[in-house]
């Protein structure tokens, strides 16, 4: 179904912080034939409330019916569409690299080229941590293939909005 | 104040919501709510499927416009509810449907009759609810109703934990509620009002394309209005039906894949078409890109899913149908301004289609005996011409002997044509009608049905008979599944597969086996007496009519064409 005119859109969800709403949410978009990109939950300051990050693909009429159809459930207390704005989107990523004397110095400098973090070592491997847009992620990504990645977990992404403040708490 | 058990608590939100009847079929897991139900003063009846439970609440919903209830126990009595549910809500019914659930310790644990009703029927409800406490009971009912009829209706169900209804708490229902995340718009916007009254005022052309939600939102008085002082034709979904009087002049028939001739033409060649609680259903439309080209669209849709979803829309108004034609009605006046001479010409146009669309009363012919055959056109033609003066309440299944009576039978009242739409549910009919003369004791009730679909729900004739309902069921018996034989006949090479039923049951002796009256008509001239005949009886009757089965329905949009390209009477493609 993807066609010329897709777009990638970020999709913040407020929500009822109750069981089963995340599957509302996933079944809404599955049940159309749909893949979710990225996706990631985490309750908001007030605890009755959780925000989901969610990126889809599509063309802009299939997602302008998904963002109605997902205002229909009960469940959801605001859909807003980040794409229409500036917004920042962060996700982060845990990756092992294979070492060796050689590179270590190389790898070390490129960590802080991107802003990363060393979390472990060990005689054949660091893990290191980055944070940072799908882009950024992505190159990093790249350069360490060139050392061999062992072994790479990451979050969906999250975004916010740059300017405009979304009150994420019950009236 | 002391404490009530779920059980006990159950029923009193049920009283509160002033609820009269409930349909089910009793399980261990609501063994505690029938336990209380037996001297609560609501009335329980006993169906003999659970499926039939959901059909005859929506009967019963679609009746009155008051939710329909369903009580089921868990584990199979819940799957059984899923057709129900799904056709209820694809048809904007109101109804709630309580399932029993294993004990909350035992959830999780492939228990006995344990099914997870909530996740199944996620996506076939409007909403559903898991009580985990007996404490948040009452809230959850009440949501569960005011969500069931607010808005766009629908279907909701709320699982019910056995520990739940057996535990306590205090009852205190509450008043009014509001949910953050849940406000149905229901008044339209004055700029959208405007915009449509004045598309209204300039178009030359306009045709009404009004569906249920004018049935559902009360507004066939405001429709009615609207249609009579602009003179604009009205075409009808299957849903929309008896919202607009079936023998007004300005009334154009059914549109869509078995939609009049008429009624299609002038959707076609509409400069504006208003659409008043319908959704563009592909049995509407058929070729999309095809439909209603030359239109402007107006559309009023309670729901706003409803609207961009399948055409785009020129001036789209989300509301409530009542609300929205009454702001439009307001803002036109009592005396508009419009072009008389163009609507003149436009109605002469449409009375010209009429005459050539008239609709036809099916294949004539005679049995190697010499005997007349029935065309099952003429029956319900004749049906209709002997009970009209009674406004029956029709109900029907699925296939040919549904759209002929869509096409045949003419309804002057909302609410008086009660068939499975969205969904198409063979087996809808009958139990259909056991909720719809529960609610109207007094009204003459008829499912019409096919030999196919009247056996998927036969069991509800023990029902109706212990109920002592007094329908009348009209068995159109082609001694085939005709909807599908007819793409067979027209588009498959004539292989009947799997089609053709033969001579099935002796419905009239098994009428007799249930405790019911049975009849059955073979000839022409034995028509019209065996419906009077069934009129005068009290109790329910079978009435069988052995028809031709060669007729099919006419006119007819072959799938993926236009609706300009209907296969009028004559398209009998074994005349090629």
């Amino acid at each position: 179904m993807e066609n010329k005119n897709t777009q990638r859109r970020t999709l913040s969800l407020l929500v009822d912080n109750e069981p089963g709403v995340l599957a509302r949410v996933t079944g809404l978009i599955s049940g159309r034939g749909f893949n979710i990109e990225s996706l990631s939950v985490a309750e908001t300051r007030d605890p009755q409330i959780s925000l989901i990050t969610i990126i889809i693909s599509s063309s802009s009429q299939f997602i302008e019916q998904i963002i109605k159809q997902l205002r229909k459930l009960i469940n959801i207390i605001k859909v807003i569409d980040l794409t229409e704005d500036d917004y920042v989107e962060k996700q982060l990523v845990l990756v092992k690299v294979k070492t060796n004397p050689a590179n270590r110095t190389e790898i070390r400098s490129l960590c802080e080229i991107f802003k990363g973090k060393i979390l472990d070592v060990s005689p054949k491997t660091y893990t290191m941590e980055f944070t940072g847009n799908e882009k950024k992620i992505r190159n990093i990504l790249t350069l360490l293939d060139e050392f061999g990645v062992e072994e790479q977990v990451s979050t969906g992404l999250t975004a916010m909005s740059r300017t405009r403040v979304y009150k994420h708490e019950r009236k | 104040m002391s404490e009530l058990t779920g059980a006990q608590i159950l029923i009193e939100c049920w009283k509160k919501e002033d609820v009269k009847v409930i349909f089910g079929y009793p399980g261990a897991a609501t063994i505690d709510v029938h336990h209380y139900l037996m001297t609560s003063g609501l009335r329980f009846v006993l169906t003999r499927h659970e499926q039939a439970a959901v059909h005859a609440a929506e009967g019963y919903a679609r009746a009155t416009g008051r939710p329909g209830i369903t009580l089921v126990t868990s584990g199979p009595g819940a799957t059984n509810t899923v057709t129900g549910l799904a056709g209820a809500n694809l048809d904007s019914t109101p109804i709630l449907v309580f399932s029993g659930q294993v004990s909350r310790m035992m959830i999780g644990n492939d228990a006995f009759q344990e099914i997870d009703i909530v996740g199944i029927t996620r996506s076939i409800t409007k909403h559903n609810y898991l009580v985990r406490d007996t404490g948040s009971l009452a809230r959850i009912v009440k949501e569960a109703f005011f969500i069931a009829q607010s808005g766009r209706p629908g279907a909701v169900l709320v699982d019910l934990p056995k520990d739940v209804l057996t535990g306590t708490a205090e009852f205190k229902y509450p008043g009014k509620i509001k949910l953050q995340a849940y406000q149905p718009h229901l008044k339209p916007h004055p700029k959208q009002v405007a915009k449509a009254a004045e598309l209204l005022l300039s178009a030359q052309k306009p045709v009404l394309y009004a569906g249920g939600g004018v049935i559902m939102s009360g507004a066939s008085e405001k429709l009615l209005t609207l249609a009579e002082c602009l003179h604009i034709p009205v075409t009808n979904t299957l849903m929309g039906l008896g919202g607009f009087p079936g023998t007004h002049p300005l009334f154009l028939g059914m549109l869509g894949v078995h939609g009049l001739y008429q009624a299609n033409r002038a959707v076609q060649e509409a400069d504006l078409l208003v659409t008043v609680g319908a959704r563009f259903d592909d049995r509407v439309t058929g070729r999309l890109d095809q439909f209603a080209t030359k239109a402007k669209i107006i559309q009023i849709d309670v729901d706003p899913t409803s609207i961009h979803k399948r055409v785009n829309t020129d001036v789209p108004l989300v509301a409530d149908a009542h609300q929205a034609l009454s702001a439009i009605l307001n803002l036109l006046g009592k005396y508009p301004n419009y072009d008389r001479t163009a609507r003149r010409i436009w109605l002469n146009r449409i009375a010209a289609w009429q005459k050539e669309g008239a609709l036809e009363d099916g294949p004539v012919s005679t049995s190697p005996a010499g005997i007349k055959l029935i065309s099952p056109q003429t029956v319900i033609k004749t049906l209709y011409e002997k009970t009209k003066a009674l406004t029956p309440i029709i109900t029907t299944e699925v296939g040919q002997h549904q759209m002929w009576t869509a096409q045949y039978f003419l309804h002057d009242q909302p609410r008086h044509f009660i068939s499975s739409g969205g969904l198409g549910v063979m087996g809808f009919g009958l139990p259909a009608a056991i909720g719809v003369q529960i609610a109207r004791p007094e009204a003459l009730v008829i499912d019409i049905t096919g030999d196919g679909s009247i056996l998927m729900n036969i069991q509800e004739l023990v029902t109706i008979v212990e109920e002592k309902l007094p329908i009348k069921i009209v068995i159109i018996n082609n001694g085939c599944l005709g909807m599908v034989r007819q793409w067979q006949e027209l588009f498959y090479n004539r292989r009947y597969s799997a089609t053709l039923l033969g001579q099935g049951p002796d419905f009239v002796k098994l009428a007799e086996a249930f405790g019911a009256q049975g009849f059955r008509a073979t000839r022409l001239d034995e028509v019209a007496p065996i419906i009077e005949k069934a009129l005068t009886i009290s109790g329910p009757v079978i009435i069988e009519f052995i028809v031709d089965q060669s007729a099919l329905v006419y006119p007819m949009v072959p799938a993926g064409s236009s609706i300009s390209e209907m296969l009028p009477y004559s398209a009998n493609p074994s005349d090629n």
